[in-house]
């Protein structure tokens, strides 16, 4: 079986080319100024994107393959591709076998070379001043979660490429079995999750209540939890519909009570369940069968509301948004959240971008995700009443809204002043929660 | 009678790699591994490592002592295949035992081709292709004070450089009028060569072994000049040729080589072949070829297994391109795709500096790379080899491919295949 591991991940998009990842690698490994030793090899250019050469630590290391003398193999702990300089025959049939440049002779140290990982604590990405390059732990962290009890049943059945699926198995198994989980309407029961042919979608209690009265339910069943004497999570798993439009009124109740349950919004930005209607999340400019695209009508023409932000004025015991494309960040927040809803209300707020109702190839999923942050189309924050709000991922440097519109099919019909608008929302939104880090708690 | 799912006949990069491909598609499915050698897998490429002492003997293993248990691999050492029998999906082996498979993967390698010289029967010469071969050339250079190469191909060349560096006398003769013919082209061959006249190894070039004759303590070798060699340790390296002799009357398709598609398939059902063993396409034209090299084993290997186990990501073999590494007191050879061309369409760059030992060669056709051959010239050969077999059109970047093609094979894979 396969498996992850951490590991050095690079954007171009945000990388200047300073050069500043070599010097520190050459410093690191050979303890020399000269850039031949860095282990890392950016390629820029004027006016055109850099390029990177190192290596990927593969899960299928050719350069392994290759060796005749049993002097490299991937490391089962930590994945790294560790070189033994003892069995080592400088035959260089490694880097025959690199198709990525990640393993060189280095002529000055008479054999060749490759990224160690510096043991988990990579030189290079310490340095990038840019944000470059980042360290990736998600791989430790998919270990760490994969040793856990996939708590739904398999073979939901939700559409090629979706991510709630892959949320909210990810999310049970961290949570664990001493939950109880209300699915109100919409794609997450529609998948299978409160169950069929009499029998649960899920191996721990769940039940399906309406759209409007779910933080109530759970509200309730913990009251009577509490008084029998049991500590028993309780667990909304919502769509922005059962959120921010018709479940509106028992959140906002059960969050200004501080009623102790964690509130999973998995935002698709519609009704996608029932044939892809528009909601309150639903971003202007978007197509949805509610907001076709014709002569008279160009998609949405109102802004999608900032449910997170709104929770947040409910000086909630825990607020936090999410994207599947930083496991790592999201995995914090969960157990911060979970760890939050034992005082009082806690509410994660994850983006999920749908294939089937924005139209996007289902392999793209993870991409749009990471297109989603990468622009500033979603931020990543969480907010506690003493700590105020706290990017969790800086919002410098966005790509333009643009990189991201152009993947989805929703947005195909989009004009000009339509994407400026969106640019312009996208600002605004960053520049009033930047707003908020400034206060030191909000109250 | 014995059997097993998946039967791999070989221990070598072809067999591993492809057992290794099963294991990820079936990981219950038996595997068994039978081999003529009784030591733990290892590599011809490093024996010449063996004969110098970089490596110990007891340390060039391919895979780590447990390897096999944790994949539950079975093996059968000490045990040539002498029969196939397709008609009962079964082989026989040395011994007479017989095993049943579903699939069959023939990966025997190859075995030195002893060239026809009148009285080479009647000498203890030695050749290097085994391990066993390794130690006994390592403990015979321990006590020879002149030594004779037969062939200046890698085996010739390592074994001249590791008996030359043990203190020895040595003369390399070779038919051909370069060394390392079919990888370097005569101007970097000749670099090679003059290393080598340099460190006191005497280059017989362009001559052959008329006839050996057995000494006392040795033999003597008359060229087809007239020339006399003494010799108390004669290493012959004229090439290797793959291991078929099983193959008679099994109705298997065989010409230099066990004749394979793309997909390693041969033309019975259910046997693959793969590495030294195998001929298959060749990617600058439509014939078969045995290339006998490393990296291809290890492609073909790779390509058989995913083939047996039905693996869906399976891409078909998309040709040979000849390709070697080769070091020489500390200078670095490299040769990826053709190193030469009578096509006159061609365009060919050549940077040669005889001062520095520098040299390096590039072919392009129609804005696609050819081959690149460099000696003291860093490259990224896996680079330069994805280059070749994605076709990638160089037209626009040319000059600057030229020019550095170490940064722009970096810049070119960065941009296409990262």
């Amino acid at each position: 079986m396969g498996t992850a591991y951490n590991s050095i991940t690079f954007n171009q998009a945000k990388c200047d080319g300073c050069g500043d990842c070599m010097r520190a690698c050459a410093q690191a490994k050979a303890g020399s100024e000269d850039l031949i030793h860095a282990r890392i090899q950016i390629l820029a250019r004027e006016d055109a994107p850099v390029e990177l050469a190192m290596c990927r630590q593969c899960g299928d290391p050719k350069c392994v393959s290759n060796c005749p003398a049993g002097a490299l193999n991937k490391n089962p702990e930590s994945g790294v591709i560790d070189w033994d300089a003892n069995k080592c025959v400088n035959c260089l049939l490694c880097t025959v076998g690199c198709a990525y440049g990640g393993i060189t002779f280095d002529a000055a140290v008479g054999h060749v070379s490759k990224c160690d990982g510096c043991d988990g604590d990579p030189a290079c990405v310490k340095v990038c001043p840019t944000g470059a390059l980042e360290y990736s732990t998600a791989g430790s962290l998919y270990r760490r979660i994969s040793e856990r009890e996939d708590l739904f049943v398999p073979g939901l059945s939700a559409c090629q490429g979706c991510n709630s699926e892959l949320l909210i198995r990810h999310t049970l198994r961290n949570v664990g079995s001493n939950v109880v989980v209300a699915t109100p309407p919409g794609c997450i029961p529609g998948m299978g999750t409160v169950g069929y042919n009499g029998r649960t979608g899920t191996k721990v209690p769940v039940f399906h209540p309406l759209l409007t009265n779910t933080a109530s339910m759970l509200a309730g069943l913990k009251k009577q939890y509490n008084r029998l004497g049991r500590d028993v999570t309780m667990l909304a798993l919502a769509g922005d519909g059962g959120v921010g439009d018709v479940g509106f009124q028992s959140l906002s109740g059960a969050a200004e009570r501080n009623e102790q349950q964690l509130f999973l919004c998995v935002d698709n930005e519609g009704y996608m369940n029932t044939g892809m209607q528009s909601s309150g999340s639903t971003p202007a400019g978007s197509w949805t069968s509610t907001t076709p695209v014709g002569e008279a009508m160009q998609g949405k023409r109102t802004d999608a509301k900032n449910m997170a932000k709104i929770m947040m004025m409910h000086n909630c015991e825990y607020v936090a948004t999410a994207s599947l494309a930083f496991m790592d960040d999201y995995y914090e927040k969960l157990d911060k959240a979970l760890e939050a809803s034992r005082r009082g209300f806690a509410y994660l707020h994850v983006y999920a971008p749908c294939p089937t109702g924005w139209r996007f190839p289902a392999s793209d999923t993870i991409e749009v995700c990471r297109k989603q942050v990468e622009t500033n189309f979603v931020t990543l924050w969480d907010f506690t009443p003493e700590q105020g709000l706290r990017f969790t991922r800086s919002v410098e440097r966005p790509a333009p809204i643009s990189v991201y519109l152009k993947q989805i099919g929703k947005y195909k019909h989009l004009d000009q002043a339509q994407v400026d608008h969106l640019q312009r929302r996208v600002e605004d939104q960053v520049r009033s929660l930047q707003a908020f880090t400034h206060m030191s708690a909000a109250g | 009678m014995n059997a097993s799912k998946y039967l791999i006949v070989g221990s070598s990069h072809a067999a591993l790699e492809a057992a290794r491909a099963i294991r990820m598609q079936d990981d219950a499915g038996s595997i068994t591994l039978i081999s003529r050698d009784t030591h733990a897998p290892y590599s011809p490429t490093v024996l010449p490592y063996v004969v110098s002492g970089r490596s110990s003997a007891d340390r060039v293993s391919l895979r780590t002592p447990d390897y096999f248990q944790a994949e539950a691999i079975n093996r059968v050492t000490g045990q040539a295949l002498t029969r196939l029998l397709p008609a009962e999906q079964a082989v026989e082996l040395e011994d007479g035992q017989r095993w049943h498979y579903e699939k069959l993967l023939l990966a025997t390698g190859a075995t030195p081709v002893i060239p026809p010289v009148p009285g080479l029967d009647r000498i203890d010469y030695r050749v290097l292709r085994t391990l066993d071969d390794a130690i006994a050339l390592r403990d015979a250079a321990g006590k020879a004070a002149n030594a004779v190469v037969l062939g200046a191909g890698l085996v010739g060349m390592h074994g001249a450089e590791n008996l030359a560096e043990a203190g020895i006398a040595v003369s390399v003769v070779e038919m051909q009028s370069q060394v390392l013919p079919g990888y370097f082209d005569a101007q970097a061959a000749e670099l090679i060569r003059a290393a080598f006249d340099r460190q006191g190894v005497t280059m017989k070039m362009g001559r052959r072994a008329q006839r050996v004759e057995p000494q006392a303590d040795g033999c003597r070798v008359h060229l087809d000049n007239g020339e006399v060699l003494n010799a108390d340790l004669l290493l012959v390296g004229t090439g290797v040729r793959p291991v078929t002799d099983y193959c008679q009357g099994s109705g298997l398709d065989l010409d230099q080589g066990i004749l394979v598609d793309d997909h390693m398939a041969t033309n019975l059902p259910n046997i693959w072949a793969a590495g030294d063993v195998a001929q298959a396409r060749d990617f600058y034209s439509d014939a078969k070829v045995v290339t006998g090299i490393l990296p291809d084993a290890v492609e073909q290997g790779r390509i058989a297994g995913m083939a047996m186990v039905e693996d869906p990501a399976l891409q078909p073999y998309r040709g040979g391109v000849p390709i070697n590494t080769y070091t020489f007191y500390g200078q670095q050879a490299i040769s990826v795709g053709i190193s030469d061309t009578a096509d006159t369409a061609a365009q060919v760059a050549v940077d040669f500096d005889a001062e520095r030992g520098y040299f390096q060669k590039i072919i392009l056709k129609d804005g696609r790379l050819q081959g690149i051959s460099a000696i003291n010239a860093a490259l990224d050969p896996g680079i330069l080899w994805q280059l070749i077999l994605r076709r990638t059109d160089l037209s626009e970047v040319k000059a600057e491919f030229l020019a550095q093609p170490l940064e722009t094979g970096r810049r070119l894979m960065s941009d296409t295949w990262r």
